[in-house]
């Protein structure tokens, strides 16, 4: 059941942002050929390699999107609910002077002005799938720093289970928020050993930028495993709790979305499959993998668990 | 008042617009990268044809209303174009969702059609939508005679129902696009239901005179009942 992966995708594997724009004619043209049947010369062309990895089907290759669909086709329905809006409406947001408040289950809550936040982090680039509820995925590299580090920092009480987060709530700035479309804030959250796993970051930055609004600037997390909505973006609060906390898309949909909301082939939303996905850039559909193809890092964290039930 | 005679062609052509803007627009950014679709082409295109259907929906059920409220009888002969469009579009927002979103997997199809109740309603739409344009023809009226073509027209009534809840299911949240074309829908569907009620409270003119007729020679009536 486990794909063998690294830890995240090999630099060697990705190719630059800039060659991309070139590719991406070249490989629509190469899968229109697949439609067409001329399924060889399709693997050739997109690098689809042929051998089955344990019977798990073909493995496809992983490129960065494109930096221009990374920040224009967003879910972040504090800037409105198209996928446009959000690079439309966040534009000129305020991410100085930013705080983030520590509390709960902790030995030292306290407010950390955002630089004291991140300066004793050493900021590393993680190229990591991303993989939205709605069936379609990106490739970003994103600039950031373990979550578990940060927790190591703040010291968590025995008693504390799960980690909560909190988007700013502002709807002068957020004109989503100005409609009950979900219930603000915006809070996720994570059993504590889900953020203790490395592959778990807080990112600041991404394409070796800072982070621009519509990505969740000036702070997020990442949860690569984890369908999108997990990521919180623009985090004021973190709060450690006993149990487990209320979280914004479960709260909305209980049905479709669940606290896990581990990426999950096998385990269908009620309105579409999940089996598989469409990469933006790619036309062709490519299979859905399981835990996004972090199985092998993450699984230990669910065994024994039903994850149908718990999805 | 008369339109002009170019009205015709020009409405025709406007209608054809965004189905060759769609087409154009994915090809082009097929072979040239030109995203003029955004970042999701294919999904775009989808919801793209899909609202035209209910756009074309609503502007056929908008001609009886708009002709009796202006007295435009001639717009009578523009409702059979905009229906046929209706069901264009309907025609192309499906073969985007098997063609280019499934990508011609039958097991997939199966699978929506039958889990899936968003689908359901709108393939139920869609088989529903397909024999009214099948009927479309003066030919077809006349064999079907004017009353039982009627009867089988107003299925429309479902459509625009099913076509709506389906829209309102496939969003994931924000239900304010659907929300607004339900209440178009009502509006349109509910003009009906106020002239028809109208209609069954004050007996028209001719009934009463069958009714007359009748009380005289009952053989009449019965025949011209049928």
């Amino acid at each position: 059941m486990i794909i063998k992966k690294p830890d995240d995708i090999p630099a060697s594997e990705i190719t630059p942002e800039r060659d991309y724009f070139n590719r991406r004619a070249f490989l629509r043209a190469a899968s229109l050929l697949g439609v067409a049947g001329a399924a060889a010369s399709t693997a050739a062309l997109v690098g689809r390699q042929t051998e089955k990895q344990g019977g798990q089907g073909e493995q496809l290759k992983d490129e960065l999107t494109p930096f221009e669909d990374v920040t224009t086709y967003n879910n972040f329905y504090e800037f409105g609910t198209d996928k446009s809006d959000p690079a439309e409406n966040a534009q000129g947001f305020k991410t100085k002077p930013w705080s983030v408040r520590v509390e709960g289950l902790v030995s030292k809550p306290a407010t950390y002005d955002l630089e004291d936040f991140i300066k004793p982090h050493k900021l590393e680039e993680r190229v990591y799938r991303h993989r939205c509820v709605e069936a379609w995925s990106m490739v970003i590299p994103w600039l950031g720093f373990p979550m578990g580090d940060l927790i190591k920092r703040v010291q968590p009480l025995g008693s504390a289970k799960y980690i909560e987060f909190q988007t700013l709530f502002d709807p002068k700035q957020m004109p989503g928020q100005r409609s009950s479309v979900l219930s603000w804030p915006y809070t996720e959250g994570l059993r504590l050993d889900e953020a203790m796993h490395p592959l778990a970051i807080f990112a600041v930055g991404l394409y070796g930028k800072m982070l621009l609004p519509q990505n969740g600037a000036p702070l997020r997390t990442v949860i690569p495993w984890k369908y999108g909505f997990k990521g919180t973006k623009s985090i004021v609060k973190i709060r450690f709790t006993e149990t487990q906390p209320k979280t914004a898309w479960n709260e909305a949909a209980p049905n479709e979305y669940g606290f896990y909301a581990n990426v999950n082939p096998e385990v269908d939303h009620p309105r579409w499959t999940q089996a598989r996905e469409r990469r933006i850039g790619e036309f062709r559909r490519r299979p859905t993998l399981m835990l996004n193809g972090y199985a092998d890092q993450v699984g230990r964290l669910y065994q024994g668990m039903d994850l149908r039930k718990l999805y | 008042m008369t339109p002009p005679r170019w009205l015709r062609p020009v409405v025709f052509a406007a209608s054809l617009l965004p189905a060759i803007w769609v087409v154009a627009a994915i090809a082009s950014d097929f072979f040239s990268g030109t995203r003029l679709l955004g970042s999701n082409p294919i999904k775009e295109a989808e919801h793209f044809t899909g609202r035209w259907v209910l756009r074309f929906l609503m502007v056929t059920l908008a001609v009886t209303p708009i002709r009796q409220t202006f007295g435009w009888n001639w717009l009578q002969r523009y409702r059979r174009m905009f229906g046929l469009f209706a069901f264009f579009y309907a025609t192309i927002h499906l073969l985007i969702y098997f063609l280019l979103d499934l990508e011609l997997t039958w097991g997939d199809l199966w699978a929506d059609i039958v889990k899936r109740p968003y689908i359901t309603i709108g393939m139920t739409a869609f088989v529903l939508l397909a024999p009214l344009a099948a009927t479309s023809t003066a030919k077809m009226v006349k064999r079907l005679g004017g009353k039982r073509w009627a009867a089988l027209h107003r299925t429309v009534y479902v459509i625009v129902v099913l076509g709506t809840i389906h829209f309102w299911m496939a969003v994931k949240r924000d239900i304010t696009d659907p929300a607004i074309y339900a209440l178009i829908f009502a509006g349109l569907l509910g003009y009906r239901f106020v002239r028809w009620r109208r209609r069954r409270a004050s007996p028209q003119p001719q009934r009463q005179r069958a009714a007359a007729a009748g009380a005289v020679h009952p053989a009449a009536t019965s025949s011209s009942s049928q």
